[in-house]
């Protein structure tokens, strides 16, 4: 189904998931995938027509919770963890629309 | 107090009776925990203080006579379960600053419960791992042999309580994280029901599949203490909703007329001859007792593992999108504009295995490969649910190996992923089916590794399951052997 | 050649509950910056979403009253891109199979009545804010709207000009605060709109590439973004250029569109059922229980405006505005002796323009539909003239009271007793004789003089029209 990964759409999938990767990855990581793809090709082998997928381990159905607030303010508890904040803001590098 | 043989029933009533205060208690296990983490990298955090001052809390209530099963217990938890003012890391780098600020649902129980948190266990980053071996925080070595490891990713669980540092341990398994350490450290396992256990605050790797569980030594020590893990959760939108169940008072059970299923998939070639042997043995204690041994098939088992890796990682990258520098976690300290920032976060924070899922989860649901890989393992999940359905026609639980092998050393596995995704054959069809699974020592192999047999039982049989696995360990004592935890002899 | 405008409209309703879409955070507006952002909102780890009944719900409303189909099995999907007002990395949103199907919104333009088709309305969790302040050069995000409730409604590419595209989103907008499951807050972003804009020679049957243009949030700016978007593309094929499909930007200040991010780079989402989220499953008895709870639409009650009260469509559009305006309308009519005519032109004129003077909503009017009732009660039966009545309602509308009292004590009501006004004028007459015979010598304008005089003699009180005709008739001398 799939030729092994090569370096372009290597990038192309770290540009998605949003990881930089170093040369030694993008060296290394070509066989690896090749070998999961490998692992994972098994599947076009079977037929499934007429299978309904299935997402959870077994068929559930929503359960909905009342329209009501049940949280209180824990801005300064949470803003604890944050790498960097200013008046309640979370800070990060300019965003550019 | 002897903690290499003992019981939670045990603990108990030394608790109730005054023998020992669960002061004294607890600080025994730290004191051991103390002694062997070092050698054995079983906990990631310990607070000595901060446990010992909870005992203190459940001896005032203790001496009211309050509380139940587990009042005053010391419990292991994975570092995958958010607790409150504890350092909760995922065995990554990612969460290596992070204090949560909230408590899981499963450590709220917990706590409610009375039990003390005697410090959180060493994983697999985010769980991912067969073998302890990609934790940010080093590998947890395996009692039984330090070369080896001790299964993944609830590693640390298992090792600790293998090597005695917990009574009781809580873990998870998404593919076998329970079981398949479980088999490799000797000790008895017990994946639940999908569903049963709230996932709330517990940091989630593939949502569909993940479930709490727990590892004692004894399938009686799991019954005394499912109860308290149990219990349905609203925050968890697929927890399910059911009568409470005494689990201890059903774990007496005759095992005449059982049918065990055994799938004809689980017994083929590549079971290493220890594993083989100690597990024929295993069944034929359970015939003696009166069971059935019935073959069945499980003819899309095979197809289990690429299932697995197909869903799991595709659930995983979106899951852990969410950690990019921004609001918690770690940050890079050095970028130039916002996508490097987070981008080079997430390659600093992330492991290599991590990285690798991420990157096989983002590859199976992108364009033009979202019907071939994604939909295609949704459907042969049905098939391979349907298969585990159809084989409890025949029978009222399935056993086999939890693992083709023993557990393996350090770097045995190599550089190719499969290898070691490999290793998880028997445990990963389960999850897929959202069954309760559990793992039981049941023997050695020619190395002196123990070897676990797993149990499978319908949705929602956990107290069955605890049954036919007591009944066991009622005629063997491989449950009650200590390891040598390193010690020259 | 003539180039003819394809447009689609896709507008995200903020819904009207108390909590987010999958938390129980307060939605409010206005909140110090991540006051409101819980655990589950900043996706902290191990945190899981469960959706809001309510949300539900408000989406069954809105698919019964387009005549949509409410899918008995819907779910949710999650949308995976970086942004850092996106917590979780990917907001969950519905694809597949949205909880709303189909439907239609009608509305006349310029008296043709008119059909937007609709593809779908989906359930999605709003983002946070990025705002870009200088704070030491970093931009700051506020979290305090992520998570809150959406609905998409997607129309089928069936509108033809600006001017088309905005009737849809005003009668869209009437009917989502008509149903109460939106504000309809457009400063507040309670009801944004993006436009897909393409052209096409005319008689061409094929579209042609179209353009996004995102986050509208007022129907000017919607007329004027489509507009501009039209002319653009039409100057970039006219002079031999391609459109490139791809998102853009109105700026309002230049009244311009200018390209965000091209298909080229286009995001591919990763869409995926939320494993956190098993399917929604809506049952007959949900629906036929919201169905009973959605009051009547306001194209039916005007259609029952013009044929129960004989009003005329104009008038029965504008008192089918809002929810709210309709039933202080329906509260004049529960009198039974009011005639609908006056009380329409009452509420259209006086009542409309004293609340756009002071600000207020007719809801929160100082003149209650039961006091405006008994003032028109007393322009009926001619104690108050159309002058004395808008005096009352002005008095009302500052100090409140009774208005049959206030014209009582304020000896407001009209001199209509032709004994009292006869003698009023001939008074007038003989005191001044001069202007008597300059009127009778033809100069009509004294006329106004002797009226004056004697509206002054009754302190404003004397009907005028009686006055008028009295009046006349003395001075002419019969």
């Amino acid at each position: 189904m799939s030729d092994s990964l090569n370096e372009s759409s290597l990038r192309h999938l770290a540009r998605l998931a949003c990881i930089e990767l170093s040369a030694e990855e993008l060296d290394r990581l070509p066989a690896r995938f090749h070998s999961i793809l490998g692992l994972i090709d098994r599947l076009q082998q079977v037929d499934t027509q007429g299978v309904k997928p299935l997402a959870q381990s077994f068929d559930l159905t929503l359960r909905l919770r009342d329209d009501e607030i049940t949280t209180r303010d824990q801005r300064a508890q949470f803003q604890s963890l944050a790498p960097e904040v200013a008046d309640g803001l979370y800070l990060v590098p300019r965003v550019i629309e | 107090m002897n903690l290499d043989d003992t019981s939670l029933r045990m603990l108990c009533a030394g608790l109730r009776e005054r023998t020992f205060s669960s002061e004294e208690l607890t600080q025994a296990y730290l004191q051991r925990i103390e002694q062997y983490n070092t050698r054995l990298g079983c906990f990631i955090t310990v607070d000595p203080e901060r446990s010992l001052s909870q005992a203190r809390a459940a001896d005032i209530r203790l001496a009211r006579g309050e509380g139940g099963p587990l009042l005053g217990i010391p419990v292991a938890h994975k570092d995958i379960f958010c607790t409150e003012g504890w350092l909760t890391t995922c065995g990554s780098r990612m969460l290596s600053n992070f204090v949560a600020p909230y408590d899981a649902h499963v450590i709220q129980r917990f706590k409610e419960a009375g039990s003390v948190i005697l410090g959180k266990t060493n994983m697999d980053e985010f769980a991912m791992g067969s073998s302890n071996e990609t934790s940010f925080y080093g590998p947890v070595h395996n009692p039984w042999q330090l070369t080896h490891v001790p299964g993944g990713s609830s590693g640390g669980s298992a090792a600790a309580v293998a090597a005695r540092l917990a009574p009781l341990a809580t873990a998870t398994d998404t593919g076998g994280s329970i079981r398949q350490p479980a088999a490799f450290c000797g000790i008895s396992g017990l994946k639940p029901t999908y569903g049963r256990v709230s996932r709330y605050g517990m940091i989630a790797f593939a949502s569909s599949l993940d479930q709490g569980g727990l590892m004692a030594p004894s399938a009686a020590d799991l019954a005394w203490s499912l109860g308290t893990l149990t219990g349905f959760d609203e925050r968890d939108a697929t927890s399910v909703a059911r009568p409470e169940e005494d689990f201890g008072a059903q774990l007496e059970h005759s095992l005449e007329g059982l049918r065990i299923g055994l799938p004809r998939q689980y017994f083929g070639s590549g079971i290493a001859p220890g594993v083989a042997q100690a597990v024929e043995e295993a069944l034929r204690v359970y015939e003696s007792r009166g069971a059935r041994l019935v073959e069945v098939d499980l003819p899309h088992s095979e197809l289990s593992v690429p299932v697995y890796y197909v869903l799991a990682p595709a659930e995983a990258s979106s899951n852990l999108s969410r950690y990019d520098g921004v609001r918690y976690g770690w940050r890079a300290s050095q970028y130039g504009d916002l996508n490097e920032m987070i981008a080079r976060s997430r390659a600093e924070g992330f492991g290599a295995e991590v990285k690798l899922r991420i990157l096989t989860g983002a590859y199976v649901l992108s364009q033009g490969y979202y019907d071939a890989y994604y939909l295609q393992a949704q459907r042969v999940r049905r098939l391979i649910q349907q298969d585990f359905l159809q084989a409890f026609e025949q029978c009222d639980v399935l056993m086999g190996p939890t693992t083709p092998s023993t557990a393996f050393r350090f770097g045995d596995k190599g550089s190719d992923p499969v290898q070691m995704y490999l290793s998880d054959i028997f445990t990963i069809g389960v999850n897929l089916a959202g069954l309760p699974g559990m793992s039981i020592p049941v023997g050695f192999d020619g190395q002196g590794l123990p070897v676990g047999l797993q149990l499978i039982g319908p949705h929602f049989s956990e107290a069955r399951l605890l049954a036919v696995a007591h009944g066991y360990q009622q005629a063997t004592d491989w449950h009650a052997r200590v390891p040598g935890r390193g010690e020259q002899a | 050649m003539k180039w003819e405008m394809v447009i689609g409209l896709e507008t995200h309703v903020q819904l009207a509950t108390r909590s987010k879409m999958f938390s129980g955070s307060p939605t409010a507006f206005g909140a110090p910056p991540n006051v409101q952002a819980n655990a589950v909102d900043l996706a902290l780890p191990g945190v899981l979403p469960v959706p809001n009944r309510q949300a539900v719900a408000q989406a069954i409303r809105f698919g019964l009253a387009v005549g949509a189909q409410i899918n008995p099995r819907s779910w949710f999907e999650r949308k995976n891109y970086f942004y850092p007002d996106l917590p979780k990395g990917y907001q969950i949103s519905q694809y597949e199979e949205p909880v709303v199907k189909g439907g239609v919104v009608t509305f006349a333009l310029e008296g043709v009545p008119h059909q937007v088709l609709l593809t779908r309305a989906h359930l999605e969790e709003d983002a946070g804010k990025s705002l870009h302040e200088d704070f030491h050069g970093r931009s700051g995000i506020d979290l305090n709207r992520a998570g809150t409730p959406l609905l998409e409604i997607v129309t089928e590419p069936v509108m033809r000009s600006a001017a088309e595209a905005v009737a849809y989103a005003r009668t869209l907008h009437q009917l989502v605060t008509w149903i109460g499951i939106c504000d309809g807050n457009m400063q507040e972003g309670s009801f944004r709109c993006d436009a897909n804009v393409s052209v096409r020679p005319q008689g061409q049957v094929a579209f042609g590439t179209r353009c996004e243009i995102k986050n509208l949030n007022s129907f000017r700016f919607l007329e004027q973004a489509i507009l501009h978007e039209f002319e653009r593309q039409v100057e970039l094929l006219e002079s031999g250029g391609k459109v490139v499909q791809e998102t853009r930007l109105y700026d309002p200040e230049r009244d311009e569109t200018r390209s965000m991010r091209s298909k080229e780079d286009a995001q591919d989402y990763r869409y995926f059922p939320d494993p956190d989220l098993p399917p929604l499953c809506i049952d007959e008895a949900w629906i036929e229980q919201e169905r009973a709870a959605l009051p009547e639409l306001p194209a039916a009650l005007a259609q029952r405006l013009q044929t129960r009260f004989g009003l005329s469509v104009y008038d029965a559009g504008l008192l089918t505005a809002s929810r709210e305006w309709a039933n202080y309308f329906l509260t004049l009519m529960a009198e039974g002796t009011l005639d609908p005519k006056l009380c329409a032109n009452w509420m259209t004129g006086e009542l409309a323009a004293t609340l756009k003077r002071t600000g207020r909503e007719v809801q929160d009017s100082s003149v209650s539909a039961p006091q405006l009732a008994a003032l028109l009660r007393r322009i009926q039966d001619g104690t108050l003239s159309g002058k004395m009545a808008r005096e009352v309602f002005e008095i009302v509308w500052q100090e409140g009271g009774e208005v049959d009292a206030l014209i009582a004590a304020r000896g407001l009501s009209q001199v209509s007793d032709s004994g009292v006004l006869e003698k009023l004028i001939d008074e007038l007459l003989a005191a001044h004789p001069a202007q008597v015979e300059e009127f009778r010598a033809g100069k009509d304008k004294v006329f106004g003089f002797f009226v004056g005089r004697a509206m002054k003699a009754s302190e404003g009180r004397a009907n005028p029209q009686q006055l008028n005709e009295l009046l006349r008739r003395k001075l002419s001398g019969s």
